[in-house]
């Protein structure tokens, strides 16, 4: 199963996010987003953060998300792949990022993503689990 | 142009009705200016709907508006002009700012020719691209303390101007004087701060570039000369807005007015427009956050041009003043400003989002520095890197888009599909072949910004020109260019 593809935005960048359940739709939705700011292919972790957020819906918790791993990456210089998802239900989660810091790594950036809208933001029902699309400003 | 559901109404040849009964709910019609030719682009996306969707915010006034270089974004629309009454109800929503608060545009003059720069481009364009902080997440050169961070959001520009970043002649050719006044630092999160601190004086990414031009057209003699310009001369135009510190505050605000529209029970289309009313708490909050981020940007493109500023002084060997480097102005666009009009016979104080579109106060108008108030003011009109770029001047006609005209070129392709139709092709030796340097920090920015990723800016100028809603004075063509 694809994790997201990218779909035509003419401003922005808007991605398809698929996931067999909420958890890995975060998951898949946070890669996606990194894998426009970065190239990441034979990037190994290094380090770790946790995050704790709870929100009125589950489209808005995606956004908070998003936008908490991007704050961390803009303030901690940290680029991540790898996530460990829990939700308690399905507007509250904790989670583990995984990444490596920019420093040697900066050559691999690619665009800045300024942020995770809400714009016609809605998590549907899809034939294998679930799918959203996500559009970025950037 | 037959297969598509035209929905719009021919008002001229320059502007098009989107009547109320286009969906249920709008308040009042859109108006949007552009030619035939234009519209085609216009109906392939999201942004006419968007234009209705604007049309749903409280308090708008007259119409929703967009501008030529209409584009589809998320809430407004880029290209989008809403005014809403604040007596009425009127609301302001960060959707119609967008998250780069006061993105804007800079032109410097020089007095150096063509031919005195044509051997140095490859310098120039080298020492810009090593001297000046670019690309994602860039850190600054010009070191700010907690404290100071502060003092920029309150003062903006003039702070770079007082750490003699600049002359006191620069604010008074940058838009607001540089600063918008009830900016409250207080309130700012903390987040904001750690997303701007050390960001000043840096370029970022994406559209955003430092271009020298030099001037090949002059459409208004007279107006040139009042800006000291003629055909030849070397211009320097530098777009960027207000960095991780513009984008927090939209994010955060972004989300907290989804609850200010079930306090205040407003229905709006999409999620990205939710707003509050401007005299509320969440209102009131949002704006005077919005302005430390104006001010943040404003400093930010003051501390870019001494940047800029040495990076002549360093290869043309010369004071700044010497090579006569004045600013000749200094535009955002992308704000909410409160400004007066009349509207149904009754002076109101408005609320003006401009979301990719530029003021375009007319001959006259107060808020002017004395040495524009007789011809209006400077509006800066970049183009995308092979083409070019224009300055023109605002109009009393422009009154009827509350003074608000074009911004750029206005993307035409999106960047996955420019990519592709960059793929195998090196952007930066086409270029090179039409005589025009470009160097960029991002991998892939060159294929993003490719030219034809945009409309033509000529075709988006004729247009905002022939509506009359603002005025060619001259056009630039780009030698070197850096891009974040």
């Amino acid at each position: 199963m694809k994790r997201y593809e990218q779909i035509p935005h003419t401003a922005d960048i808007a991605l398809r996010v698929y996931g067999k359940d909420l958890r890995e739709l975060f998951i898949n939705a946070a890669y996606g987003m990194f894998d426009v700011i970065a190239d990441l292919e034979g990037l190994e972790s290094s380090v770790s953060i946790d995050i704790n957020l709870e929100a009125p819906s589950k489209e808005e918790l995606l956004v908070s998300w998003l936008d908490e791993l991007l704050y961390n990456f803009y303030t901690k210089g940290i680029i991540f792949f790898e996530f460990d998802v829990n939700f308690f239900n399905e507007i509250q989660l904790v989670a583990k990022a995984h990444g490596r810091h920019v420093g040697q790594n900066r050559n691999r950036l690619k665009t800045e993503i300024k942020a995770a809208t809400f714009h016609d933001l809605s998590i549907r029902e899809a034939k294998e689990g679930l799918s959203t699309d996500i559009v970025f400003d950037v | 142009m037959d297969n598509w559901q035209n929905p719009l109404q021919k008002i001229d040849d320059y502007r098009w009705r989107l009547p109320k009964s286009y969906m249920a709910g709008m308040r009042v019609p859109g108006i949007i200016y552009a030619e035939e030719r234009l519209l085609e682009a216009v109906m392939r996306d999201k942004a006419l709907k968007q234009v209705a969707n604007a049309a749903f915010l409280p308090g708008i006034v007259r119409y929703s508006l967009a501008m030529p270089d209409i584009h589809w974004g998320y809430g407004l629309p880029i290209g989008g002009v809403v005014a809403t009454d604040i007596e009425e109800g009127g609301v302001i929503t960060p959707g119609g700012v967008g998250f780069d608060i006061n993105c804007g545009v800079r032109l410097l003059k020089t007095d150096l020719m063509e031919k005195d720069v044509k051997s140095r481009i490859r310098e120039l364009v080298n020492t810009l691209y090593n001297d000046v902080p670019a690309g994602v997440g860039s850190e600054g050169k010009i070191r700010v303390s907690p404290e100071e961070e502060k003092k920029i959001l309150t003062k903006g520009a003039a702070w770079a101007v007082g750490k003699g970043y600049g002359t006191k002649e620069d604010l008074e050719n940058t838009e607001e004087k540089g600063c918008m006044e009830g900016a409250d630092p207080s309130i700012v999160s903390d987040r904001a701060y750690q997303r701007g601190k050390r960001q000043s004086g840096t370029l970022g990414s994406g559209n955003h570039f430092i271009e020298v031009q030099v001037i090949d057209e002059i459409y208004d003699t007279g107006t040139a000369r009042v800006f000291n310009l003629e055909k030849g001369q070397i211009t320097v135009m530098i777009h960027s807005g207000s960095r991780g510190f513009g984008y927090q505050i939209c994010d955060e605000y972004s989300r907290d007015m989804g609850r200010a529209l079930t306090k205040y029970g407003i229905a709006v289309p999409d999620r990205q427009l939710a707003c509050a009313p401007v005299k509320s708490p969440e209102g009131q909050a949002y704006i005077a956050s919005m302005k430390c981020a104006a001010n943040y940007a404003w400093n930010n493109r003051q501390c870019l041009m001494h940047l800029v500023r040495e990076v002549f002084e360093k290869v043309f060997k010369k004071s700044f003043k010497d090579l006569g480097m004045d600013l000749i102005y200094d535009v955002a666009h992308n704000i909410a400003k409160f400004e007066r009009y009349d509207i149904d016979g009754k002076n109101r104080l408005l609320c003006v989002h401009r979301k990719g579109a530029t003021r375009a106060f007319g001959p006259g108008h107060p808020d002017l520095p004395e040495r524009y108030k007789e011809i209006g003011q400077p509006v800066i009109i970049p183009g995308d890197m092979g083409r070019n770029s224009f300055l023109l001047v605002g109009t009393q006609k422009a009154e009827e888009t509350f003074y608000s005209t074009c911004h750029g070129a206005g993307r035409l392709l999106s960047r996955t599909a420019a990519i592709s139709a960059c793929r195998g092709r090196s952007i930066a030796k086409e270029l090179e072949e039409k005589g025009i340097l470009v160097l960029a920090s991002g991998k892939g920015v060159l294929a993003e910004e490719a030219p034809e990723a945009y409309k033509n800016v000529t075709d988006v100028v004729h247009v905002v020109h022939g509506a009359g809603i603002s005025k060619r004075v001259t056009r630039m063509r780009p030698l070197c260019v850096i891009k974040g």
